[in-house]
């Protein structure tokens, strides 16, 4: 019973922190239709900038924001001076429906590259700001820490206020007039620009705290080429997928059933299933649900 | 021509793409409460004077007044702030919204909510002021019913009134209509000109179209392109028997 628990909380946990890559991926998809395969390899960038305020500042509430506010800049500087370019450049020819995505693909590769040339190829450490040591219940210890209540809490919080934007603002109207119909769009005012400049910087922000999250939630140390990052990467666009890709909704859900089919397949079935899992389940979704567990129709209310 | 109260007025408006030259010195003026018909044959250049009033796009030269200012042609994004408003030829409905929630989209510029206000639940005053402004302009067009339909399940000559609201709602000065005839039957035509009469008594109206059963029953003034220059304005009596406008018209077959 306590391991079907634990299995439980460890999923839901990890299951947040690819809600959150999930929700950067929709953001990006819903402002400029492009699958922003760079979005790890920028959180992965947010990360250091959190770190090195961790280095420099020593606390974590300073570090978190400060890497989401580097992963919103980072964001925004690729969209104005890397997409922007590249969508009216490319928005001709035999390649033009691919040609963003794949440019993403190369952003991956290039930020990687970079942060390893500034910071090195070694570990560093991110220190949570609260303890990782499970709760005990009697003589059990539960897989549920502070730490992941925290980042559960934070999790929460977030989609809350990201849902709220878009519902109660006309921000997610515009998203869409502007990624549906720049020229619609630009007929009715909306600033299509900088509509999807904030679309990419609220992508940037959501990514960098599950950067941050996905570090210390892990064993607190990260690199370019942790694991952790290859699979923020993977899961990140799965459960974007598996919620029907234009939905925060569905980014939430398609985040959580990842995170607890993982949780529960290392558990109970193989850890050398860890990888393969996701895509067994994306393959499943795409079989069954071609439109995601959240098709469009609902969609568009969240 | 001379008036200053004129609601727009270009001059000398020229544009070439390569070395074609699509629109060469070309004038327009709009006067306020007036509705004013674009006519020529295919390709005489009405879209592109069309597209170099939105900012869709810049021409090579000429000048552009509002309410007798001199003023830079202006950006696309600016345009509704300026009260001007232009339906597309393509109407460009969003499939999966519903129809209020597509004529919304037409008023987003008086959403003054930001990120902020937005994130504590402020400005739900804006969200339900231009949600009653949809509906309202719904009703103008005669389509109030259809507010909660999924814009895909309309009857083709309703996505053309709903793509009329969606540019009434920002309550232009200036409304540009870019075939709104084009597709409809005759009973569809009868009401179009029904209310483009009406919204005559509010705004000034410049279209392109074919039909000049529309052109004749609801326009007060012509301007007729072709080959890219204006050979023929005036009141439409008058244009309609230009030499130059039949000659035009004749050379293509068109009526």
């Amino acid at each position: 019973m306590i391991q079907f628990i634990n299995t439980l909380l460890i999923g839901i946990t990890a299951g947040s922190i690819y809600s959150l890559m999930a929700i950067a991926i929709v953001l990006v998809w819903r402002s400029t239709r492009v699958i922003n395969f760079a979005q790890a390899g920028m959180a992965l960038l947010s990360t250091y900038f959190g770190y090195e305020a961790m280095v420099h500042l020593n606390s974590f509430w300073i570090a978190l924001p400060v890497a989401m506010a580097g992963g919103a800049a980072v964001a925004a500087f690729i969209e104005l001076v890397f997409m922007r370019f590249l969508l009216k450049r490319s928005a001709h020819g035999a390649i033009s429906g691919v040609a963003p995505i794949i440019a993403t693909l190369g952003l991956l590769g290039v930020i990687r590259a970079l942060t390893s040339s500034i910071w090195g190829g070694q570990d560093v450490r991110i220190v949570g700001p609260v303890s990782n040591v499970g709760y005990s219940i009697g003589a059990n210890t539960l897989a549920f820490s502070p730490l992941k209540l925290l980042i559960l809490v934070t999790v929460i919080v977030l989609v809350l206020l990201l849902s709220l934007l878009f519902q109660k603002s006309s921000i997610g109207l515009s998203l869409r007039a502007s990624a549906f119909s720049p020229e619609i769009a630009r007929l009715s005012g909306i600033r299509v620009d900088a509509v999807r400049t904030l679309g990419w910087s609220l992508a940037g922000a959501s990514g960098a705290v599950a950067g941050m999250f996905q570090t210390v939630n892990g064993n607190g140390s990260f690199s370019p080429d942790s694991i952790e990052f290859s699979l923020l990467l993977v899961s990140g666009f799965i459960a974007a997928v598996i919620g029907g890709l234009d939905s925060l909704i569905g980014a939430v859900i398609g985040g959580l059933v990842l995170g607890l089919v993982i949780s529960f397949v290392l558990m109970y079935i193989s850890s050398s299933l860890f990888f393969i899992a996701p895509f067994v389940i994306l393959l499943i979704v795409l079989f069954l649900r071609p439109q995601g567990i959240i098709g469009a129709k609902a969609a568009r209310r969240a | 021509m001379s008036t200053n109260s004129a609601a727009l007025r270009v001059e000398g408006v020229s544009i070439s793409f390569g070395g074609l030259r699509a629109l060469n010195d070309v004038y327009l003026e709009i006067g306020k409460n007036e509705v004013v018909g674009l006519i020529g044959p295919n390709g005489a250049g009405k879209t592109t004077l069309f597209n170099a009033l939105c900012g869709l796009v810049t021409p090579d030269s000429g000048s552009f007044y509002l309410d007798g200012h001199k003023h830079a042609f202006p950006r696309t994004d600016a345009l509704v702030d300026l009260g001007i408003a232009r339906t597309l030829q393509g109407v460009g409905l969003f499939a999966d919204l519903t129809v209020l929630e597509n004529v919304m989209i037409g008023a987003q510029h008086l959403a003054q909510t930001g990120l902020i206000s937005a994130a504590l639940a402020r400005n739900t005053k804006d969200e339900n002021r231009i949600r009653e402004r949809a509906r309202i302009a719904l009703e103008r067009v005669y389509a109030g019913g259809l507010a909660d339909r999924r814009a895909d399940t309309l009857s083709y000559p309703d996505t053309k009134r709903v793509a009329i609201a969606r540019a009434l709602v920002s309550e232009p000065k200036i409304l540009m209509l870019d075939e709104p005839a084009g597709g409809l039957g005759a009973q569809d035509i009868e009401w179009l000109n029904v209310l483009i009469r009406n919204l005559s008594a509010q705004m000034s109206v410049l279209l392109v179209e074919h039909h000049m059963d529309v052109i004749m029953s609801v326009c007060s003034k012509l301007y007729v392109l072709n080959f890219g220059e204006v050979i023929a304005s005036g009141d439409s009596e008058t244009v309609r028997r230009d030499p130059a406008v039949i000659a035009a018209y004749l050379g293509t077959g068109n009526s």
